[in-house]
């Protein structure tokens, strides 16, 4: 039997109607072309830095990576342009920043979502989200007036208690001044937690309620609850949440720059001065030229692949342990 | 009552009620083992279910039919506390689960959820692995012994061991919709509770799958005392020993409000129901 049998006009009724399938078209073509305009911008952006700091990496070679030592105008010889103490100051600052963003945002965002009365929700939410609308340099600005010198006498302390301990001892040595790695992770920390804190907010808030009936008529508490319905639900939303912190943590410029003490070393001291990759290219970028302007853009580059090789690794961590959590799908 | 084995306000460090340590396992026929007196519930202002009471009969299935927004499932949730996390929500009159108050001041929701469990309308299971989801309940409960074992023994007991002892590690949201649901009443039955409440149980599942979850709630009697909202009058009438008729009536300020309107044996309330109402809904002729 076919259509045509029971209803004559119905084969033309069929046919793709001509303004939807133009509007289709049209449709998938821009979110086709957006797509594509992001993957062109990164690649643009890495093939052009790539080119403009090629003398540096080209003098240097692998070295570029490998070497600590950053001079540029030294009394005799060459210069050298080492990245690694700087991608170390990066890597730790930025440690630091989530060691304490993270934890203080999950448990905000818990506070928000499960436990806060609702008339207290949106105030504190526009109270962290001004946090965010900080500009950075007042961070710095901030950091270097007030925080820094204050924290001196509790660096002096944590020295003085915890300095003597066998390994970790060295992570608390003697303290120089307040601008540090530790400061400058500090900072980060205040300026990364509103990030995590409204993403992980929002990854909570989808938590069906279904679930969360579910634990407490097992006879779960809060906390069990969130453990056993909460967690497994946004694990891979909170380790995105805390992706993006780092990234911001990573390429923060200014208030590092402010605070981290520059100094180009390698420690296991958090109150010694360092320096940052983002913070070495605005301190130092200005009165360059050459090879030497072509090495702080080698630095970009490096920072650039430090976040994507990082965010990569992060998505595939989540699938395993979204896997080993959530039970195998096949 | 702070020997007793009833006792709600802290949490036991043996979690597993020992079979036999319930001492209204003699007296079946006799007490109730929960009584609802005079209960309304509250949701601010609105008093969304007025007046209801009924006994709650040890290892019998206990069925509220009626029709939709009638307060069938609001009675349900208030029998363990399940309300409480709604903001607002107020329950007046007596709970009582073998005599004590369930909302007496010094009871703990957590230890009448313990005893009182519940299964959801839609299958809910957690995004976890088969095991885990069975385990979840053990394992904040704090019961001794092998988990295995405890698992295994509640997977068999709600018939579905057998589909899935090959797969414990498979995430159980890639079971089918019944046995999502035979997980979840797995998953409360771990725990040990005297009570099982289920909301609308079946209403997701297609009629083989719901016939699987009305042999197992028969077998299930054997042990627990089981009380059903559904919107299914003849699965009531299948699985139930009572049934409590609700249904809605506007008040005199044009209010809706849920009501008790007949609560007796299943049999006795198909054919030969005492309300209008109830002969009403049954036969068809409304909701």
């Amino acid at each position: 039997m076919t259509l045509t049998n029971k209803s004559p006009a119905s084969p033309s009724t069929l046919t793709r109607r001509g303004s939807s399938a133009v509007g289709d078209r049209v449709f998938s073509w821009w979110t086709l072309g957006t797509g594509l305009l992001v993957l062109a911008v990164l690649g643009l952006i890495l093939i052009t830095t790539v080119r403009e700091a090629w003398p540096a990496l080209d003098a240097m070679g692998l070295r570029f990576l490998t070497e600590r030592t950053w001079d540029p105008n030294p009394a005799t010889g060459d210069a050298v342009f080492g990245a690694l103490s700087f991608a170390y100051g990066t890597a730790i600052s930025s440690l630091i920043a989530l060691l304490f963003a993270v934890p203080i945002s999950i448990g905000i965002a818990l506070f928000l979502t499960e436990l806060a009365p609702r008339r207290l929700r949106a105030p504190a939410v526009t109270v962290i989200d001004l946090l965010a609308a900080v500009p950075s340099v007042v961070f710095g600005l901030w950091g270097i007036l007030v925080v820094a010198p204050a924290l001196v006498p509790v660096y002096q302390w944590c020295h003085d208690v915890l300095g003597g301990v066998p390994v970790l001892g060295n992570l608390f040595g003697p303290v120089v001044s307040g601008r540090n790695y530790m400061t400058a992770g500090l900072i980060l920390a205040i300026m990364v937690t509103p990030i995590i804190t409204s993403i992980t907010r929002e990854v909570f808030s989808t938590v069906p309620r279904a679930d969360k009936d579910a634990a407490l008529a097992l006879g779960a508490t809060r906390w069990e609850m969130i453990r056993g319905a909460v967690f497994p639900h946004s694990f891979g939303g909170v380790v995105g949440a805390v992706m993006l912190g780092l990234g911001r943590a990573m390429g923060e410029t200014i208030a590092v720059a402010l605070v981290i003490g520059g100094s180009t070393n390698i420690t296991a001291n958090l109150f010694a001065p360092g320096n940052s990759m983002a913070a070495v290219i605005v301190q130092q970028f200005g009165e360059s030229t050459g090879t030497f302007t072509a090495a702080l853009i080698g630095l970009g580059v490096v920072l650039f692949a430090m976040t994507v090789l990082i965010n990569v690794l992060a998505q595939t961590v989540v699938r395993r342990a979204e896997a080993r959590m959530k039970g195998s799908v096949a | 009552m702070a020997s007793n084995d009833t006792d709600l306000t802290t949490r036991p460090s043996v979690a597993v009620h020992a079979p036999g340590s319930t001492a209204a396992g003699a007296e079946t026929t006799t007490a109730p083992v929960m009584q609802l007196r005079d209960v309304s519930v509250y949701y601010g202002s609105y008093e969304a279910v007025r007046g209801t009471s009924m006994p709650i009969q040890q290892n019998q299935v206990t069925a509220m039919i009626g029709p939709s927004g009638c307060g069938k499932s609001t009675v349900l949730r208030a029998l363990n506390r399940m309300n409480d996390p709604i903001p607002g929500a107020r329950v007046s009159g007596d709970v009582l689960y073998h005599g004590q108050d369930l909302y007496a001041r010094d009871v703990d929701p957590i230890q009448v959820r313990r005893r009182i469990g519940m299964v959801f309308q839609k299958p809910n299971p957690f995004p976890k692995s088969i095991y885990d989801n069975v385990a979840y309940g053990l394992r904040i409960n704090g019961i001794k012994g092998r988990l295995d074992d405890h698992v295994e023994a509640a997977l068999t007991q709600a018939a579905l061991w057998d589909e899935v002892k090959d797969k414990l590690r498979k995430s159980a949201l890639a079971l089918s919709g019944g046995q999502q649901q035979r997980l979840c009443i797995a998953r409360t039955i771990a725990v040990k509770p005297e009570v099982i409440l289920m909301d609308e149980p079946c209403s997701a599942l297609d009629p083989i799958a719901t016939a699987k979850i009305e042999d197992l709630m028969f077998e299930l009697t054997n042990d627990y005392t089981i009380v059903i909202v559904t919107h299914n009058m003849q699965q009531a009438a299948r699985v139930s020993h009572y049934t409590a008729f609700f249904t809605a009536e506007v008040d005199d300020k044009q209010v809706r409000h849920g009501r008790l309107v007949e609560f007796s044996q299943t049999g006795k309330l198909f054919t030969n129901p005492a309300d209008k109402r109830t002969e009403d809904y049954i036969t068809g002729r409304f909701g």
